[in-house]
């Protein structure tokens, strides 16, 4: 029996007249890593900021990692990790700094941040640029090192925002490594992305069009629904029609 | 004739620490569509900006329609099209009022050329009295090829003009290269997207200052030597590392629904690894022979 | 030709379409002029008194209505003993106290001297020794008119005639200073600005890589901003004729003509501060710094430069403001002509051709 780290209900978020995220309803398992597709406007970042106890819905249920969207935000945020693809690290502090400030907020005792310092240091390689300032990384590095960051309080899920931009494809490779490491743990992963290749990575993924959740399976068996070789190509069927409604 | 020539061409930042152009060197024939495939940071950035004149290079030479980028540049800028990384229009403008405005900076007008960005401007121009600012990244990324094209450029530099956009208009945007490809006019386009290699003519493959490797997509692909292979089983992490804890693996990597691996010595083991994996008990295993992307020829070269 | 002017049309629409920059541009000169023309006057009026009379005849009664009858002062309440004295100083109710002693009129006439006490607050110092000066003037006033038909031995009667300025009205050591200080402000701060969004939208990029010229860029955006600061001269002038009583003494076209050389200076400085800055905030703050900061404490506006040490007195000869401060000053409260102002104008002009040359050589035609 798998159990639900996401549900939401008809999940619904208004700006004024605005439906930006229209009656949304999912589940998302434990050890999953769940693709939150969908174009640029399409209501993900508002979904995602529901999700992480950020933004209040308009109507709608939705609980995360247990605790209610509405009255536990604090809760949700103690328990889920997030990963902005414009990085959450100081770039004018070391990684070792970087790492002691974080393990801090997210409520570790001196002890535990000593030791998943160290964990972490090691894991990356980074023992040679632990006193070198992030700014001096490259981006795959920085990259990550803030996913790392995000869960270094184990949490139940991450989110990640994005992350694998722009980086060659073997950083992204090591990037994609770390993350099913994670799940191997137990942690949940939750991607949004508009990059279509990310998605092939998912056991699972969504796609938003227009504020409304228009598809929602494994890669392979949307594939196989709309006849199409590549993730793309399956949006491109779903968000074709969208475009031509709106701008 | 070649479009765009570059010998030996180096860039270097922070007084000589950062080289990040490495003595590269290519030409671009005119017509041609061609793409600078590489990650960011690979160096395409500072190459567009000195062929169209913005940065003094370190070291080599270059040459846009035969004119030296040193000494001719006045010339340059006045024949090339130049579309930078962020969107770079007048927010406060409307879309008919910066394509006006960058038609008369280039002593043109919107009538003059009008054919040739007709394709592009009809599918903003039911917005063309909407701030530009208020455009989505899509729309705005069309307006900014218009104002590129609206003098009639024989060169057009394109650098990274689909970050950031939606998969939907990114294709659309490919497809209006294509055609305006057949105008003759010499396209060069920047991108980190391996998948849209596949839409150019010839391709370099960039990281780090470096060029990889210069061909026709297909004969990149071709020049991949031996097999490749496509795993998957149910318990994908576990799948990866048994598959590199396999004596007879050469590579593997993750590749989204399926894992890539590639075999020694170039040999096809696919039937000994799928008993390999049996023993180590997966289940679902599904392993097939796949066509190389250029993402796994990026990675191979990588290797090397 | 019509490349400059279709650029020229594309700065007016980013300045009109800016809520936040018409503000700035139309909103502020108004408002510093009506902050500073009326409220903000350094002149005393309505100060309150008190007096204490022990005397109580009819040279301190003459003496007092004196005192009542000048707009200066307020007479609190006649009380009776020194000790509610201290208790309404310490409350701040009153800022000097006049003391009649007992007899003042018969140590007048009988002893041919008499005295007065004034006690003044002098926390505030500048108030303070202002207060004390006008009573003491008024008394030796009153002490002249004593006098007038007695010849004595010797005195030197000063006769006090203050030049362009007989009323001591504030507004004219402030408007000109104002002028300076804002026309400075919008061309540097505006034109720099200006340039430095274009390098971090990224559209100065692409204009780099045109045929049009990078001088022209220059030209089309000092264009509005000199329109816009004529503008602004013309209210500034309405306002103080109209409003503050400040007439313009001398010729108004040579104003203009000064104005102009001025706003040319501001938009310079401006050229050179985006030259270096990378973000719109470094040009602000640079801005901000470059002309408020030596305007208000350097060009005389102020603070007399002749009573500083003599190092910032020679610093405040590169200070913009201070010559057309006293180019200003010259024209519109002394009526001077050309004739009088040339010497400043000359150093202006080369100031400004200073910067001009300074940024326009180091202008980047280039990115790096």
């Amino acid at each position: 029996m798998k159990e639900a780290v996401i549900k939401t209900e008809r999940l619904t978020k208004k700006f004024g007249d605005f439906i930006a995220a229209n009656e949304l309803t999912f589940e998302v398992y434990t050890g999953e890593i769940f693709g939150f597709l969908g174009a640029n406007g399409a209501g993900k970042t508002t979904a995602m900021r529901m999700l992480c106890g950020l933004s209040i819905p308009s109507s709608g249920k939705a609980t995360v990692a247990g605790f209610d969207v509405y009255k536990q935000t604090e809760g949700i945020k103690k328990h889920i990790g997030y990963m902005s693809q414009k990085f959450s690290l100081y770039e004018d502090l070391t990684v070792a700094e970087n790492i002691r400030f974080y393990a801090g907020i997210y409520g570790l005792t001196n002890k535990q941040i000593k030791e998943k310092s160290e964990e972490l240091i090691e894991q990356l390689g980074l023992q040679q640029s632990a006193k070198k300032l992030v700014r001096e990384l490259p981006l795959g590095w920085k990259q990550k090192l803030s996913f790392s960051v995000a869960i270094v309080h184990q949490p139940k899920i991450v989110f990640l925002d994005e992350p694998t931009s722009g980086v060659d494809p073997v950083t992204r490779r090591q990037f994609w490594d770390l993350i099913y490491a994670a799940v191997d743990k137990g942690v949940t992963v939750f991607v949004t992305t508009h990059y279509m290749d990310e998605s092939e990575y998912c056991n699972r993924v969504s796609i938003m069009v227009d504020g409304v959740i228009k598809a929602l399976d494994t890669p392979h068996n949307l594939k196989k629904q709309f006849s199409a070789s590549s993730m793309d190509e399956v949006f491109y069927a779903l968000a074709r029609e969208a475009k031509r409604k709106g701008d | 004739m070649s479009s765009v020539t570059l010998t030996n061409l180096k860039k270097t930042y922070n007084k000589g620490e950062v080289l990040a152009v490495d003595n590269i060197s290519f030409s671009v024939e005119k017509g041609e569509l061609f793409g600078l495939i590489g990650p960011d940071g690979a160096g395409k950035t500072s190459i567009f900006r000195m062929l169209t004149t913005l940065l003094l290079p370190d070291g080599g030479s270059a040459t846009v329609d035969g004119f030296d980028i040193v000494k001719d540049y006045k010339t340059i800028r006045g024949r090339v099209g130049y579309m930078p990384g962020r969107f770079s229009l007048y927010q406060d403008l409307t879309v008919e009022e910066d394509l006006n405005f960058f038609a008369t900076v280039f002593d043109t007008s919107i009538e003059e050329n009008y054919d040739l960005i007709k394709d592009i401007y009809v599918q903003i121009e039911p917005f063309k009295k909407r701030r530009a600012g208020k455009l989505s990244g899509g729309m705005k990324q069309k307006l900014a090829l218009s104002c590129a094209l609206i003098h009639k450029p024989s060169v057009l530099f394109l650098d990274e003009p689909t970050t950031g956009v939606d998969a939907v208009s990114r294709k659309e945007f490919w497809e209006m290269l294509k055609r305006l490809k057949q105008q003759g006019i010499t396209i060069l386009v920047s991108t980190p997207y391996m998948d849209e290699a596949t839409m150019c003519d010839r391709i370099a493959l960039i990281l780090s200052g470096k060029i990889l490797s210069i061909d026709t997509p297909g004969k990149i692909v071709q020049s991949y030597n031996g097999n490749l292979f496509a795993v998957k089983s149910e318990s994908m992490y576990k799948l990866l590392n048994d598959l590199r804890g396999y004596e007879n693996t050469e590579s593997c990597f993750a590749f989204g629904e399926y894992h890539h691996i590639s075999f020694r010595e170039e040999k096809n083991y696919s039937d000994e690894v799928l008993n390999y994996l049996k023993e180590k008990g997966h289940k679902d295993v599904e392993i097939k022979s796949v066509t190389p992307t250029i993402e796994d020829c990026f990675i191979k070269l990588l290797k090397n | 030709m019509k490349q400059l002017f279709t650029f020229i049309k594309k700065e007016f629409y980013h300045v009109f379409r800016d809520r936040k920059t018409l503000l700035m541009l139309f909103g502020l000169p108004i408002a510093q002029i009506v902050l500073f023309g009326f409220a903000l006057t350094n002149e005393i009026k309505n100060a309150k008194i008190v007096v204490v009379d022990y005397s109580k005849d009819v040279t301190t009664k003459q003496i007092i209505d004196k005192i009542e009858a000048s707009r200066y002062f307020d007479i609190e309440k006649s009380l009776m003993s020194h000790n509610e004295i201290e208790d309404k100083f310490k409350e701040g109710k009153i800022k000097l106290a006049l003391i009649f002693p007992e007899n003042f009129n018969n140590d007048l006439l009988h002893l041919n001297k008499a005295q007065i006490q004034i006690i003044a607050d002098a926390s505030d110092i500048n108030t303070a020794n202002t207060l004390t000066n006008y009573i003491s003037a008024i008394v030796t006033d009153y002490q002249r008119g004593m006098m007038k038909n007695m010849i004595l031995p010797m005195s030197i009667v000063p006769e006090i005639r203050m030049l362009y300025n007989p009323e001591l009205k504030g507004e004219h050591t402030f408007i000109p200073g104002i002028m300076a200080m804002i026309m400075l402000l919008v061309c540097v701060m505006m034109t720099s600005i200006s340039i430095v969004k274009e390098k971090e939208l990224g559209t100065m990029e692409i204009l780099l890589v045109s045929p049009f010229k990078p001088i022209m860029v220059i030209f089309a955006k000092f264009i509005p901003y000199l329109l816009i600061s004529f503008f602004n001269v013309t209210s500034i002038l309405l306002l103080s004729v109209y409003a503050l009583d400040l007439p313009i003494q001398g010729n108004i076209f040579l104003l203009y003509g000064e104005s102009l050389l001025f706003i040319v200076t501001g938009l310079a400085i401006g050229l050179l501060i985006s030259i270096s800055a990378e973000s719109q905030q470094t040009a602000m703050f640079g801005s901000l710094m470059a002309t408020m900061l030596p305007t208000l404490l350097l060009s005389g506006f102020m603070f007399p430069i002749e009573n500083m040490p003599m190092p910032l007195q020679i610093i405040s000869n590169v200070v913009p403001s201070k010559w057309f401060f006293i180019i200003v000053k010259s024209i519109m409260i002394k009526g001077a002509g050309f004739a009088t102002i040339w010497k400043e104008t000359l150093i202006l002009v080369g100031m400004t051709l200073f910067f001009l040359i300074i940024s326009l050589k180091n202008f980047k035609t280039r990115l790096a």
